[in-house]
């Protein structure tokens, strides 16, 4: 009995030592390339580092580069608010722009996997350098200009706006839809690969569910509601967490780009480091706080 | 009997009548599903429109000249047709040595993650150890760290390279790997590159789908945990390695942020790219010999020429794999 007990040890014992050799590249890398400099840019923050004459001092600054960030550099805290509100409006408008589109594409018509295949291309052309050389494009600026002036600058989200400005409620709100609404672009851009999620999703619910409410008359829109919906919460976590994280990373973030500018031009590392700690636990506590409230609201069926 | 008849009979009636026997629900559904179709119809063509209107126009605008630009009349059809963009954005990025280059740093870079990533992601699937919710969360973490983060001290890192001191222990110092390609092939092969951790998740989730029973067959007949890995899991989670090829091979191709900081010294499309425009301005200057400042739509047009250059590759690719891209993250079951 207690031989065989042992055995059962031992083989636990050699998969747990096979798996751990098979996770071994993973465990050096995080530890050599992430745990040291991040460890390492989390003292400089601390730091004064100086790069004179081929040799990196660090000196004990305490938390001045933090004050640096905050209250001595013109531009951070404007573009840290910017970027965290733009990414909340954003990352809203992503995850409800591409479940809607998953909710059509999961309709049966002629051309499906066509246009499945359209919406996916963004994934693979905007990425990396492209988006932000999209984002700059001075032609398609004023081609939009003289689109706009030849129709005489009516729009149909312009005539909108200024119909529900008149009525003089939320306007913020108004403007921050409106503001994605014509931006409409990037956010088609960004949902791809969350278009594809929300679609295998769905592609999983069993139709005896539909055809069972169906019977019982409820209609289409309460069985969105009521089926549809709890049915891939999960995958709206999922989905929520990948967009904020895709959109922290994009290389046409202000943030990030005043990070470079301060890190590789001005060679103030130190202040850098700072900044870019600022905004990664911010960051993080957005994730963090938003996909606490998300989990508990998500429905698991099994 | 009468059954049979009664359908044979109820098939020779007209659509009118069969919608007066409903009770005008036939009529009724006929025309909701005609409005949805045209409803879904208009909406997906213009979300699509949307999509790839930027790469049409970018096309029609890489052919014009610059006198095409100007002229008001000229929309997407230019009217002095030409391929000078195409010469002179090739002659700017010194394209087939950068595509070359790239084409070689992306196919390795992406060859050494995935097979990385594939032993890891079976690992966590695959095998029970102790602190394995520890590392995984880590994995997670690896996800969520914008590389910008660690991005100082990484240059750092790697200017002045050392492993344990032993470097400095034999030659007095230590290596500056700034600028070689290195670093990022070791930060690969550590699972840091781009977008690893999430590779790690979808083929982790992969092999988490698969049944374990010809795994336990192939232990009970002595196979070895490594030889099982490759002999029979590997076979059967071909689909996921070969999409998560694509995309590192893709966004590896197109990365800005990797590329500058460690590949700076290789010409690669991606950093070639984001030059051009200053290129273009130093091209005209060594033409003209006179600092001249270039309009800002002939730049732009350039721009687009060199975006398109850089992207029909891509597009190419993606015709022919297109299956493999979208149906694999399907197929992991993506589920927290």
């Amino acid at each position: 009995m207690s031989k065989q007990k042992n055995k059962i040890a031992g083989l636990q014992k050699r998969k747990a030592v096979s798996g751990y050799l098979f996770i071994s590249p993973f465990i050096i890398g995080f530890l050599v390339f992430m745990v040291k400099p991040l460890f390492e840019s989390f003292y400089m923050s601390f730091c004064e580092v100086n790069l004179a004459a081929g040799n990196v001092t660090k000196a004990l600054n305490g938390i001045t580069n933090y004050y640096f960030a905050f209250r001595v550099d013109p531009e951070y805290n404007r573009l840290l608010w910017e970027e965290m509100s733009r990414m909340m409006v954003y990352s809203l408008a992503i995850i409800v722009f591409s479940f809607f589109v998953a909710l059509i594409l999961n309709q049966k018509f002629k051309g499906r996997a066509l246009v499945r295949a359209i919406f996916f291309l963004p994934v693979i052309l905007s990425s990396g350098v492209i988006v932000g050389l999209e984002s700059n494009n001075q032609l398609m600026d004023t081609l939009a200009q003289t689109i706009e002036q030849s129709t005489s600058g009516i729009s149909v989200t312009a005539a909108l706006e200024s119909i529900l400005r008149t009525a003089g409620v939320g306007v913020r709100a108004y403007e921050k839809v409106f503001e994605v609404i014509d931006n409409i672009y990037d956010v088609a851009l960004a949902s791809g690969i969350q278009i594809i999620i929300f679609l295998s999703g769905l592609q999983t619910i069993s139709s005896s569910m539909y055809e069972a409410a169906d019977i019982e008359g409820c209609t289409k829109w309460e069985s969105l509601w009521k089926i549809t919906f709890p049915m891939i919460s999960s995958l709206f976590l999922v989905n929520w967490i990948y967009t904020v994280v895709d959109f922290c990373m994009r290389s046409d973030n202000s943030v990030i780009e005043k990070i470079q500018k301060v890190m590789i031009d001005q060679q103030q590392y130190g202040n850098a480091s700072a900044m870019s700690w600022i905004y990664f636990l911010l960051v993080l506590a957005f994730v963090g706080i938003t996909s606490f409230f998300i989990s508990k609201r998500v429905y698991y069926y099994d | 009997m009468t059954n049979m008849e009664n359908s044979a009979g109820y098939k020779k009636l007209t659509f009118w009548e069969r919608n007066k026997l409903s009770g005008g629900y036939l009529l009724q559904k006929v025309i909701t599903e005609r409005a949805v179709s045209v409803i879904r119809f208009i909406l997906l063509f213009g979300m699509c429109f949307l999509i790839l209107q930027p790469i049409f126009n970018k096309i029609s605008v890489s052919f014009m000249t610059e006198k095409d630009l100007y002229n008001p009349i000229v929309v997407s059809i230019p009217e002095h047709f030409t391929t000078g963009n195409y010469r002179l954005a090739a002659e700017l990025m010194n394209y087939r040595q950068a595509v070359l280059n790239s084409i070689f740093v992306s196919l390795t870079i992406a060859a050494l993650q995935i097979a990385v990533c594939t032993l890891v992601g079976y690992g966590f699937a695959r095998f029970e150890f102790p602190l394995k919710k520890f590392w995984f969360a880590m994995v997670i973490l690896v996800i969520l760290i914008p590389p910008q983060t660690i991005a100082s001290s990484l240059h750092l890192h790697f200017r002045y390279f050392d492993v344990l001191g032993l470097f400095k222990l034999i030659t007095g110092d230590s290596i500056n790997l700034r600028g070689s390609k290195l670093p990022y092939y070791l930060m690969s092969a550590g699972c840091m590159g781009l977008k690893n951790g999430l590779y790690i998740y979808m083929i982790r989730q992969y092999f988490r789908n698969i049944p374990g029973d010809l795994e336990e067959a192939a232990y009970v007949d002595g196979c070895g945990t490594l030889k099982t890995f490759i002999r029979i899991m590997l076979p059967q989670a071909t689909p996921i390695i070969t999409s998560c090829f694509l995309f590192s091979f893709v966004w590896q191709w197109t990365d800005g942020f990797y590329s500058r900081m460690f590949l700076g010294n290789t010409k690669l499309v991606s950093t070639a790219l984001s030059r051009i425009v200053d290129s273009l301005g130093a091209y005209i200057q060594r033409i003209n010999g006179v600092k001249t400042t270039i309009s800002v739509a002939y730049s732009n047009c350039i721009l687009a020429t060199g975006t398109l250059m850089i992207i029909v590759p891509l597009i190419v690719l993606y015709l022919f794999a297109q299956r493999s891209f979208v149906e694999s993250i399907s197929s992991t079951g993506i589920k927290m």
